[in-house]
C-alpha cells in the first residue's frame, strides 16, 4: 500500500471521528443548556406542529433571509442547495450497487457544482464590495469561502477538465467503510480533493459552520408561542423558586 | 425645532443605509450607577481586583444558563444580513451599532477563551484578550442597544442581539459596572413600588385629581380605584400613565372602558409598575423579584384577573416571562388568559358592542399606528399568532374614521424601535435617541406626505415618552404623539354623559 493512500485514510479516518464526536458534542451542549424564558420571535405559531413548519421554512427556503436580503437569499441558495444536490451525487462513490434516486440525481449533481461555485464566488466578493460587510469579516471568513471554493474546483476540475479514475476512486471508498484498505489513484486533483474535505469536516465543529446545527437549536425560532398558557421553568430557575420563594 | 449639541439627521421620507463611519458614537457613555445603586440589586458597588477573573466566571456561568447565548455566539456566519437593520446603525452610520459587530463586541472575547480556535488562533477568528478598554467598549455599545428584536426576524438563524446585550449588562453588573438610570430606577421599585418613586399618597391623589377631570368632562361618576380589596381586575400599568402626556389620557381611557364594561378594578400602590427593568440589565433574578410584586398584589387584593396597561416591554415580561418568573396563577379565573393586555380586554368589549362609540370625535385626526418593537417580536395578542398587530388596529379603526399605516418595512414585525427602548430613555443618551429614532420619522414623514398623517398613535410608556421629547428635533409636535386609550376615550360616550359634542357632530355632518 502507498504512502499516499495511508496517509489519506488515516486522515479520513481522523477526519471523520473529529466531525462526529465534534458534532454530536455540540449537539449536546446545545441540547443541555436549558433557554430558561419564552423568546419566540414573534409572530411565532402557537403549537408543536407549527414550529416544525417554521423550521423547515427556515432551513429548506431561507424565509429569514429572504426577508432580508434578496441577492444574498439568492446566493446562499445557490451554494448551500449547489452543495447538497453535489453531495447527494457523492453518495454513488458510498454505495454499491448505486441507488435509483442517486442515478437520478446525477446529471443535475454534475452541474450543481457551478451553482455551488458561482454562489460562494458571489458570497466571497460581498466580503469585499459592501463596506458594512468588509468590516464584519475575519481572516478565518475569508480562509473559510477560499477552501469552499477550492474544493468545489478541484472536484469540478475532475468531473469536467481532467478524468479521474472513478472506477479506482470507489474501489478505495468501499476500502475505507469496510476497512480493508484499496489503492487511492494517485491523482493530483484527487487527493488535493480529498485533503480539503477532511480539513472541512476536521474545521467543522469548532467553526462559524455550526450554523448548520445551531439553527435548529434557536430558542427564537424552536420555541412554541405558548407562555400564558403553558408554564416554562428551567432547572436552575426552579432552584430559585425553591431557595425564597 | 429643538436645540441639539450634535447633528441631527435629515428625513427625507425613506431611509437609505449609511456608508459605515467608525467610532462615530464611541464617545457615548451612560452615567455609571454608583455602588449603593448596585449593591441594592445584589451587585458588587466597585469593579473588584480580580475582575478579569469573575468577569470570564459569569460569562461562563451564562453560558450554562442560556441557550440562546451558546448557540448564538457559536452560529452566526458574518454573512451581513443583519447590518442594515438597526435604527441605531441606520441613525448613527457607526458600524459597531450593527447588529453582528454588537455581537461581536462579545462574542470575540468569548472566542479567546471558551473555544479551540479562539485559544491557538486568536487573530485568524477575530478574537482579543479581555482588557478594561474591552469593558469600556462594551457599556458603550451594549447601552446603545434598546433589545427591540429587529435583527431576530432577518437573521437566518434568529440570533437575536437583544439576548446578547442583555448578557454583557448582567456580565458587567456582576463586576460592578452598571448603568446608572436602569439601576437606580429597579432600586425605586423595590423601596417604593413603581420607577417614579410615586409614593402611596401621591397615587391615590392622583387618581382623585382623574376622576374629577373625567367627571368634569363628561359629568359621569367614572372611578380610579387604588388598593381595592375584592375587585375583579387588577390593572398594572407603567407609572408614566399617573400623570406623563399622553400616558395620562390613555390611563382615562382604560378608567372608562372598565366602567361601560361593568367590572370592577383596582391599581395596586405596592404593584404599582409595569415595567420591569429587570429584563434590561438581563438579570433573571431581579426580574423576578420585581415580578413577584405583581403575584403579591393579585393576592393581597384577591383580584381575579390581572390586566396590564399600554406598555411595550412591560408587555414583553407580562406576557412572555410572568407565568414564568411569578407563576403559577391558580388563583385567578382560568376563563382568561394572565396577564391581559388591555387592548384584548377593550377589544372583547367593542366586539361584544358594550361600548357607545362616536368615531366623529376623532375626526380632527389622520391617525398611524407605531408597533412598539417588543410587543411587536415578542408577545401577541388574541389567540392567534400577529393579533398583537390586529387588535391595535382594530382598535383604531374602531374609534377614529381615519386611520393609515406608514410604509410596510417599518410596521408589523419589520417595525423600527422608537429609539428609546431597553434603558436608554435617559437624557444623557440623547444623542442616541434622537439618530436613533431616525428611521421611524422617515416612515412617519412619508405617511405625512402621503396621506396627511396628523397623529401617531402608540402603545408603549417609553415610545411615548421617547417620541415626543424627539420628534421636535425633527419638525414635528409633540402633540401628534398619542395613546391608543386615549383615542378610545375620545370617542366613547359613557352612560349618562351630557354629550356636549352630539350637537357639533350634528353639524359636521350637516
Amino acid at each position: 500500500m502507498s504512502f499516499l493512500t495511508i496517509t489519506i485514510a488515516a486522515l479520513f479516518y481522523a477526519a471523520t471521528a473529529i466531525f462526529v464526536l465534534g458534532l454530536l458534542y455540540r449537539i449536546w451542549l446545545y441540547a443541555k443548556v436549558p433557554a430558561p424564558l419564552k423568546i419566540a420571535t414573534t409572530p411565532a405559531p402557537v403549537t408543536k406542529g407549527g414550529v416544525v413548519l417554521r423550521m423547515f421554512r427556515e432551513v429548506a427556503f431561507f424565509e429569514s433571509l429572504f426577508k432580508s436580503n434578496k441577492l444574498l437569499w439568492i446566493l446562499a441558495v445557490l451554494f448551500h442547495f449547489g452543495l447538497l444536490l453535489v453531495l447527494l451525487r457523492h453518495l454513488r462513490y458510498f454505495i454499491e450497487p448505486v441507488p435509483l434516486v442517486v442515478e437520478l440525481i446525477q446529471p443535475f449533481g454534475k452541474y450543481a457544482a457551478f451553482a455551488m461555485i458561482i454562489g460562494l464566488l458571489g458570497l466571497w466578493a460581498r466580503r469585499f464590495l459592501i463596506d458594512r460587510v468588509r468590516y464584519i469579516t475575519a481572516p478565518s471568513d475569508h480562509l473559510m469561502l477560499a477552501l469552499l471554493v477550492l474544493i468545489g474546483l478541484s472536484g469540478a476540475s475532475m468531473t469536467f477538465v481532467a478524468h479521474t479514475d472513478i472506477v479506482g476512486l470507489k474501489d478505495f471508498v468501499m476500502g475505507l467503510l469496510t476497512f480493508d484498505l484499496k489503492p487511492l489513484p494517485a491523482d493530483f486533483l484527487l487527493v488535493v480533493h480529498l485533503f480539503l474535505v477532511s480539513v472541512l469536516m476536521i474545521v467543522f465543529p469548532y467553526s462559524k459552520l455550526l450554523h448548520g446545527v445551531g439553527v435548529f437549536f434557536s430558542p427564537t425560532r424552536n420555541m412554541v408561542d405558548n407562555p400564558r398558557e403553558q408554564r416554562h421553568v428551567a432547572k436552575w430557575a426552579r432552584k430559585l423558586e425553591e431557595e425564597n420563594s | 425645532m429643538a436645540k441639539a449639541s450634535f447633528e441631527v439627521p435629515e428625513i427625507t421620507g425613506v431611509t437609505e443605509v449609511p456608508k459605515i463611519e467608525p467610532d462615530t458614537m464611541a464617545h457615548l457613555e451612560t452615567f455609571r450607577a454608583k455602588p449603593e445603586f448596585m449593591e441594592a440589586l445584589g451587585f458588587p458597588g466597585e469593579m473588584p481586583e480580580d475582575w478579569k477573573e469573575k468577569t470570564l466566571e459569569a460569562m461562563g456561568d451564562m453560558l450554562k444558563k442560556y441557550r440562546s447565548l451558546q448557540v448564538f455566539l457559536d452560529s452566526c456566519v458574518k454573512c451581513g444580513a443583519c447590518t442594515d437593520k438597526c435604527h441605531y446603525f441606520l441613525g448613527t452610520a457607526d458600524p459597531k451599532n450593527m447588529p453582528v459587530a454588537r455581537q461581536d463586541l462579545l462574542r470575540k472575547v468569548y472566542r479567546r477563551y471558551f473555544t479551540l480556535a479562539g485559544k491557538f488562533f486568536p487573530k485568524l477568528v477575530g478574537a482579543v484578550d479581555l482588557t478594561k478598554e474591552v469593558i469600556d467598549e462594551w457599556y458603550n455599545y451594549y447601552h446603545q442597544c434598546s433589545q427591540c428584536r429587529r435583527c431576530s426576524v432577518f437573521c437566518p438563524y434568529g440570533i437575536d442581539t437583544a439576548e446578547i446585550s442583555m448578557a454583557a449588562r448582567e456580565i458587567m453588573d456582576r463586576i460592578g459596572v452598571g448603568d446608572k438610570y436602569c439601576n437606580e430606577i429597579i432600586g425605586k421599585v423595590y423601596r417604593i413600588g413603581n420607577n417614579l418613586g410615586l409614593p402611596e399618597p401621591a397615587l391615590a391623589d392622583t387618581l382623585e385629581g382623574l376622576e374629577e377631570d373625567v367627571f368634569d368632562e363628561t359629568g359621569v361618576n367614572v372611578r380610579y380605584p387604588l388598593d381595592e380589596k375584592g375587585a375583579e381586575i387588577l390593572l398594572v400599568t407603567p407609572s408614566a400613565d399617573f400623570f406623563a402626556e399622553p400616558h395620562v389620557d390613555g390611563l382615562m381611557g382604560y378608567g372608562k372602558v372598565f366602567h361601560e364594561a361593568g367590572v370592577s378594578w383596582t391599581l395596586s400602590s405596592y404593584a404599582s409598575e409595569a415595567a420591569n427593568f429587570g429584563m434590561f440589565i438581563g438579570s433573571y433574578e431581579n426580574m423576578r423579584k420585581i415580578s413577584l410584586r405583581i403575584r403579591k398584589a393579585a393576592l393581597d387584593l384577591g383580584v381575579k384577573r390581572i390586566v396590564f396597561g399600554e406598555c411595550g416591554h412591560a408587555w414583553r415580561v407580562a406576557y412572555a416571562f410572568l407565568n414564568t418568573l411569578a407563576g403559577p396563577f391558580d388563583f385567578l379565573d382560568p376563563d382568561y388568559p394572565v396577564p391581559q393586555h388591555i387592548l384584548e380586554f377593550t377589544w372583547g368589549e367593542i366586539q361584544k358592542g358594550t361600548l357607545n362609540i362616536d368615531k366623529s370625535a376623532n375626526d380632527d385626526m389622520v391617525v398611524t399606528f407605531h408597533d412598539s418593537c417588543n410587543v411587536a417580536r415578542a408577545t401577541r395578542m388574541g389567540d392567534k399568532p400577529g393579533g398583537q398587530f390586529e387588535i391595535p388596529r382594530n382598535v383604531i379603526k374602531a374609534v377614529c374614521n381615519n386611520y393609515v399605516d406608514m410604509p410596510e418595512g417599518t410596521i408589523k414585525e419589520a417595525t423600527f424601535c422608537c429609539g428609546g427602548g431597553g434603558g436608554l430613555l435617559t437624557d444623557d443618551l440623547m444623542e442616541l435617541r434622537v439618530k436613533g429614532a431616525k428611521p421611524r420619522m422617515d416612515a412617519l414623514k412619508s405617511a405625512t406626505d402621503e396621506y396627511g398623517v396628523t397623529h401617531m398613535a402608540a402603545i408603549c410608556a417609553i415610545c411615548k415618552s421617547q417620541f415626543t421629547k424627539v420628534i421636535p428635533y425633527y419638525g414635528f409636535d409633540m402633540d401628534q404623539i398619542v395613546s391608543v386609550h386615549q383615542l378610545v376615550s375620545n370617542a366613547l360616550i359613557l352612560t349618562g354623559q351630557q354629550e356636549e359634542g352630539e350637537e357639533e357632530s350634528e353639524e359636521d355632518a350637516a
